[in-house]
């Protein structure tokens, strides 16, 4: 460990002013600092200071990232291979593109019972796309930072696990390049970069994909890595539903013919649906290890779930049997889709939240109403999550000035009556 | 890039007395309407989804703007104060109604495309705006080259927007093919969120290009980045 210190201060002088490799002291920086808890103190007025800074934030939210990641791989892998196989042993035209050729050339095959098959099939698809992401991304933040002098901010690597963990295996990596580009330039540089980001970046990507190329992001198709194949996600098959909603879960046209999805794989995640979002239960691991670290707002979380549940009991109070997805209970809502993954990861971004603490209440229960709004009253979109934390982002100062303004009227008054 | 060279021209032009074409050029690029006075958003945002419907909304308007200039302004002895606005969208009603006929005649499917947004014309701030600003106390001359820049200034940026949208909406321009059949088109920026993307992005241009000469003299920051300091 010693030998890296001592070349990082060997190449030192030639990146601060005067050196010959000045515009790349970003780069340096990011580097050194990466390692090595910085030498520096703070320059101006001092102020109070946690102990942990901002690099050590990042890592420890990619650590709680990483159950859902690996399981990600694993569950992209597990479907890829059972539609394969069935859709072999049925006789459906399917193909299969450069992923396989990959996979075949290190002599895996296509066995949904195999752990490894399906690990190292979904790791395939899962790694192209997040090294494709950190390269674009990674180079924006660089460039920008280069010519605002200033350095890199780690913000990035959260942005870049979290942005393909939201996209579906069989996303083209020119989108992923291009929707990654989106987010870091439009929500986050131009507003003055990590820290001044008023929409979830992430987030602001998934969505710029989602109305730029609907196609390859929504549907019945792309769920799934496999081509020619086609059957619905849960909300996606809700949404449809003749009659009873959960009950129509028992009957999803896959190109084998029917197949049920229960709650227990709804929970534990062997369903089909965005890399990251299908594990509940894992979510609930990252979750512990966000607000174990205090780095996620357990308040954010719970206002979510709160608004959820209270949403959609009211629903259910209010169905009249006109829209069979009213009568979906909470605990399939909380199950399904991205809502677990979006409100532990998410929601809880610790600048686009509402940063007060009664805020955070209200901003956690103002993204469940809407996710749940999206998801029963409005047919254009199957799921809610991205569009009502988007939303919420929005309205996170405006909550946060609210709750400040009522602060100072009760502490006003309480002056004024002594 | 004509906007750069009007610009240029601009600032050679000042102080040297030429009415006329400063009346013209302040329209185009000191106070262009859209990009920097940020007047009449509605039709900016909503019809420039092809650099066509930009076109033919900026021309609609220009031609209202003109007509409606000219005719307060001539009138503007004889209008009394007190319902003086009322006069000016009665004359203005009239002339988008004519318009929307002609357009209607010559073109139903453009027609179909503007939709609500040529009647609209009427309760467009720019050309109230204009009606109770300038020609309201000035010659017909002037009024008239006052509406031509303003109008030429709304049509080129309505232009700009439109061009931007549909080359990166749908990789044509003119609906005449550009980037070729393999390019898939970004379907968001036909849809209302495109038009802000690029409307923030030519005023982000603008703020940039358009701050003053001896700012970027001091290398001062721009208009931008100095909001975004104090905020």
């Amino acid at each position: 460990m010693q030998a890296l210190r001592d070349i990082l201060d060997r190449v030192h002088p030639l990146f601060v002013k005067g050196g010959i490799l000045e515009k790349a002291y970003p780069m340096y920086e990011a580097l050194d600092t990466f390692l090595y808890t910085p030498g520096e103190t703070t320059k101006r007025v001092t102020h109070v200071r946690d102990g942990i800074d901002l690099k050590r934030m990042m890592s420890m939210v990619v650590l709680s990232l990483i159950p859902v990641t690996l399981f990600g791989m694993w569950n992209a892998g597990y479907q890829a291979n059972n539609a394969i196989t069935k859709m072999a042993a049925a006789g459906q035209d399917y193909s299969l593109d450069w992923h396989h050729t990959i996979h075949s050339a290190f002599g895996f095959g296509h066995d949904p019972t195999s752990f490894l098959d399906n690990f190292v099939y979904g790791a395939i698809h899962f790694l192209p796309i997040y090294i494709v992401c950190m390269f674009v991304g990674g180079h924006i933040e660089l460039v920008f930072s280069v010519l605002r002098g200033h350095e890199i901010n780690e913000g990035f690597l959260v942005t870049g696990l979290l942005f393909p963990l939201t996209l579906p295996a069989s996303i083209p990596l020119w989108q992923v390049a291009i929707g990654i580009a989106f987010g870091v330039i439009v929500a986050k540089e131009v507003f003055g970069g990590t820290g001044r980001n008023f929409l979830n970046v992430a987030l602001t990507a998934r969505a710029f994909l989602y109305f730029a190329y609907a196609e390859q992001i929504s549907g019945n198709q792309v769920w799934t890595a496999v081509d020619g194949f086609s059957g619905a996600t849960a909300l996606g098959q809700m949404a449809v539903a003749e009659g009873g909603a959960v009950a129509s879960l028992s009957s999803i046209q896959y190109p084998w013919g029917d197949g049920s999805m229960s709650l227990l794989s709804a929970f534990v995640g062997t369903i089909q649906g965005s890399i990251g979002e299908t594990s509940a239960l894992l979510c609930i691991v990252g979750a512990a290890i966000l607000i174990a670290t205090g780095i996620g707002s357990w308040k954010i979380m719970a206002g979510v779930v709160g608004g959820t549940v209270v949403t959609t009991l009211l629903m259910n109070a209010f169905d009249f049997g006109t829209n069979p997805m009213m009568a979906v209970p909470f605990y399939w809502h909380l199950c399904i889709g991205g809502l677990a993954f979006g409100l532990v990861f998410m929601a809880t971004d610790p600048v686009s939240a509402s940063m007060t603490e009664t805020g955070k209440w209200i901003y956690g229960g103002l993204i469940g109403f809407m996710t749940i709004l999206i998801r029963v009253v409005n047919p254009a979109f199957p799921e809610g999550i991205m569009l009502a934390i988007l939303f919420g982002n929005v309205f996170a100062p405006l909550i946060d000035y609210f709750v400040i303004e009522a602060n100072i009227k009760r502490r006003a008054a309480r002056y004024a009556a002594t | 890039m004509s906007m750069g060279a009007a610009g240029t021209q601009t600032a050679a032009t000042d102080g040297s007395a030429v009415p006329a074409t400063d009346e013209f050029l302040k329209g185009v690029w000191k106070q262009n309407p859209v990009f920097v006075q940020v007047l009449g958003m509605c039709p900016v945002l909503a019809v420039s989804n092809t650099a066509t419907n930009a076109l033919a909304m900026g021309s609609a308007t220009m031609a209202v703007l003109v007509l409606s200039n000219l005719a307060v302004s001539c009138l503007r002895q004889v209008i009394p104060p007190q319902v003086r606005i009322v006069t000016y969208i009665l004359i203005i009603a009239t002339l988008v109604t004519i318009v929307d006929h002609l357009i209607q005649a010559w073109s139903v499917e453009l027609h179909r495309a503007l939709g609500a947004f040529i009647s609209l014309i009427v309760v467009n701030c720019l050309i109230l705006g204009r009606a109770e600003a300038l020609a309201a106390h000035s010659s017909p001359l002037r009024a008239l080259w006052d509406a031509l820049g303003m109008g030429t200034g709304f049509l080129l940026a309505l232009f700009c927007l439109g061009a931007v949208r549909e080359l990166i909406g749908s990789g044509s321009l003119f609906g005449v093919s550009v980037l070729g059949p393999q390019y898939q088109g970004w379907v968001v920026m036909m849809l209302p969120p495109g038009g802000f993307f690029v409307l923030a992005g030519w005023l982000m241009l603008f703020s940039w290009v358009g701050r003053p000469a001896h700012a970027v003299a001091a290398g001062l920051p721009d208009r931008a980045s100095e909001l975004g300091r104090k905020a």
